[in-house]
């Protein structure tokens, strides 16, 4: 056994400690006067990568950015858009190693809001702030190309299968969730959890902890059948860019020249986001009971959100918990009806608690403050989960105004798989002789009557 | 009006709800701008660096790293090192011999190498590829000794996570984030 002193000395100790450090910081052991010529080595301090170096990065980003935004809407080239997916992802990913990227970003946004001691970098504000202003340009560039998260799933993606549009749409409200909980959790200090449950950074990093490694595993044969199962059931920042695309200036189009809904590209986006076209009833009293669905929904919504939030406020006590700060402040507070066998040897919990008792009120005080932040955050942070749930129901019951097969504005990563699949745009870049199209076209899937149209 | 057509004036409205909408979406990211600009002058960014005063070699730097082996290392303050014959830092209580033997030492690693100066001075120098940042002879160096052996966030190892990993289960809570440019505490006192 290696302790030091009994444990029965501990606190005997730690007070001696705390009367040393309060009566100047004297040496024990005066340094002594060397009489050999003895030269002192310095301690050594290797710098942190540079600010320099996070400024190139800031500029890498907005080129890339640039180039996807070109490659998907001009160009028109999914090639194109793979050649700049592997440099994302070996860059962005593998060199810079992740931190701080754009989808942990709205953490240190919403800390250094609600932190007065924690300001927000330049380049970590920028690195938030430009995919998401280019997607109201252009849509969802950043996930094209460039976040190596996004690259990584489209690059091993081999054999789609479909996921049922009931679960796309269902699992779909979790990146917003997980957005508000993130920057409930970071706005309070608490904890950066999207950073926590970051499936791809440990890989990036090869290293890690044994869970993230794992985690990281499991979504990467996860996405080697599933589309990018990341992206669409868990970021959060792809959240806030589905928001930015579906108003985005530029949409994905799958042939920019004209589509003769011969269905050919339907099946071809492996994440389920080609939508087909909506007919309107004949007669526009069919539509009435939509109409009366969605006022009862509009009336709801309120509601929702005001059952949220009252629920989100009873969440806060249990999210507390997470705060190292409240812990420690609860297991203190147990702990002095029951204390600690005195034989144990210290632990890092038991060094905890000894801290605990010397800093108790302020520890006290302290925790019962980020108790009272979380308990208004909470509040918050369940209006918007009922927000999310009451808007993800008004938009499947409001009506599509659709004539051609389409991506979803909100779900396409404008990964540009699709735009070979249609005949017309393959006449357009010269690939096929309109006569050939004519014939793919002929051995299409039959159009339903419905969808027909002049 | 029974065509199935396209109905034009609900595809304008819709087209006008959507540019609104990113006027606002830009209006607010520029007011966002505006206001964060406004507010720090931060054209740094941080890194996590340990507080050495409040440190309580809780031993989690050598366990809870994002890295195997951990960022954090065990550095010396050659300026207060009282280079002692019987270092506190480097032996165990009662060592069977004040030599370099293993099992004299409180270092598991052996990561403390003890070099004769002039007698009776033995320097310490903390040979940083082994060390695992255990907190060990921190420990045994600052309860007994000078406190010239203090746990430090390594920057040309540590990859800067967002949220420290370390910093959460730190019991003495003495992670924080300091500025890029100075990213060390330089231990000029004991304690
Ligand atoms: S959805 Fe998220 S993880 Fe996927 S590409 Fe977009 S930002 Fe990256
Ligand atoms: S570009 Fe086409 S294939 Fe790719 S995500 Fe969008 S709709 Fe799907
Ligand atoms: S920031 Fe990450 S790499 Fe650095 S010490 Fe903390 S956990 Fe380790
Ligand atoms: S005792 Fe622990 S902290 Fe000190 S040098 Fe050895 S491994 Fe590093
Ligand atoms: S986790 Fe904190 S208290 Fe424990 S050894 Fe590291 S710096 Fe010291």
């Amino acid at each position: 056994m290696r302790a030091l002193f009994p444990r029965s000395l501990f606190p005997a100790l730690m007070g001696l400690l705390a009367a040393l450090a309060g009566a100047a910081s004297e040496m024990r052991f005066p340094p002594p006067e060397f009489e050999t010529d003895y030269t002192m080595p310095g301690i050594t301090t290797p710098p942190p990568r540079s600010l320099a170096m996070e400024y190139v990065d800031t500029a890498l980003l907005v080129t890339a950015l640039g180039l996807a935004a070109w490659l998907v809407h001009r160009r028109r080239s999914r090639r194109g858009l793979v050649a700049l997916s592997v440099f994302s992802l070996v860059y962005f990913g593998f060199i810079r190693t992740g931190c701080i990227c754009p989808i942990g970003a709205p953490q240190n946004v919403a800390l250094g809001m609600f932190d007065p001691g924690y300001t927000i970098p330049l380049t970590a504000l920028a690195f938030f702030l430009v995919p998401l202003v280019f997607s109201l340009f252009w849509g969802r560039t950043f996930c094209a190309a460039v976040c190596p998260h996004g690259a990584l799933q489209d690059l091993v993606l081999i054999k789609p299968v479909k996921v049922p549009l009931w679960i796309e749409q269902g699992l779909g409200i979790v990146p917003f969730i997980f957005l508000g909980l993130g920057i409930w959790l970071a706005a309070t200090g608490t904890a950066f959890i999207i950073c926590r449950y970051d499936a791809f950074i440990p890989l990036f990093r090869m290293n890690g902890s044994v869970f993230g490694l794992a985690l990281g595993g499991i979504f990467l044969a996860a996405a080697l059948f599933i589309g990018r199962p990341f992206c669409r059931f868990l970021c959060p920042y792809g959240a806030l860019l589905r928001l930015g695309s579906i108003v985005s200036r530029k949409a994905v189009r799958i042939t920019p020249d004209y589509c003769t809904q011969c269905r050919l590209c339907e099946h071809s986006c492996p994440f389920g986001a080609i939508r087909e076209p909506v007919k309107l009833p004949v007669t526009p009293n069919a539509l009435a009971p939509e109409r009366r669905r969605l006022t009862w929904l509009i009336l709801a919504l309120p509601v929702l959100i005001a059952g949220g939030a009252w629920l989100g406020s009873k969440l806060s006590v249990a999210a507390a918990k997470m705060h190292p700060t409240v812990a420690l402040a609860e297991q203190f507070l147990a702990g002095d009806k029951a204390p600690a066998p005195a034989t144990a040897l210290p632990t890092p919990e038991t060094r905890a608690l000894g801290r605990a008792a010397e800093t108790a009120p302020e520890l006290i005080a302290a925790a019962s403050e980020v108790r009272r932040r979380l308990g208004i955050g909470g509040w918050w942070f369940g209006g918007w989960v009922g927000l999310v749930i009451g808007a993800r129901l008004i938009s499947l019951s409001l009506r599509p105004n659709r004539t051609d097969f389409e991506p979803d504005r909100g779900a396409c990563y404008a990964c540009g798989r699709c735009y070979l699949a249609c005949p017309n745009e393959r006449v357009r870049v010269g690939l096929i002789t309109p006569a050939e199209a004519a014939a793919l076209q002929a051995h299409a899937p039959v159009p339903r009557p419905d969808v027909k149209t002049s | 009006m029974s065509h199935p057509a396209p109905n034009p004036s609900s595809v304008s409205r819709r087209q006008f709800l959507r540019e609104g909408m990113r006027l606002a979406a830009m209006t607010g990211a520029g007011a966002f701008v505006g206001l964060s600009s406004g507010r720090t002058g931060a054209r740094e960014h941080y890194v996590w660096q340990i507080d050495p005063t409040k440190c309580v070699y809780c031993g989690n730097c050598a366990t809870a790293c994002v890295l195997k082996p951990s960022a954090v290392k065990c550095v010396q303050a050659y300026e207060i090192c009282g280079y002692c014959d019987l270092c506190t830092g480097y032996f165990v209580p009662e060592p069977n011999a004040l030599n370099t033997g293993a099992e004299n030492q409180v270092c598991p690693t052996a990561a403390i190498e003890r070099k004769f100066i002039e007698d009776p001075y033995y320097e310490y120098n903390i040979i940083e590829s082994r060390c695992i940042g255990c907190a060990k002879c921190v420990e045994g160096c600052t309860r007994f000794g000078n406190g010239s052996f203090y746990l430090q966030v390594r920057h040309d190892r540590c990859v800067n996570c967002n949220e420290c990993s370390i910093a959460r289960v730190c019991a003495g809570d003495a992670f924080r984030r300091v500025p890029a440019s100075n990213p060390y505490f330089l231990k000029t006192s004991a304690h």
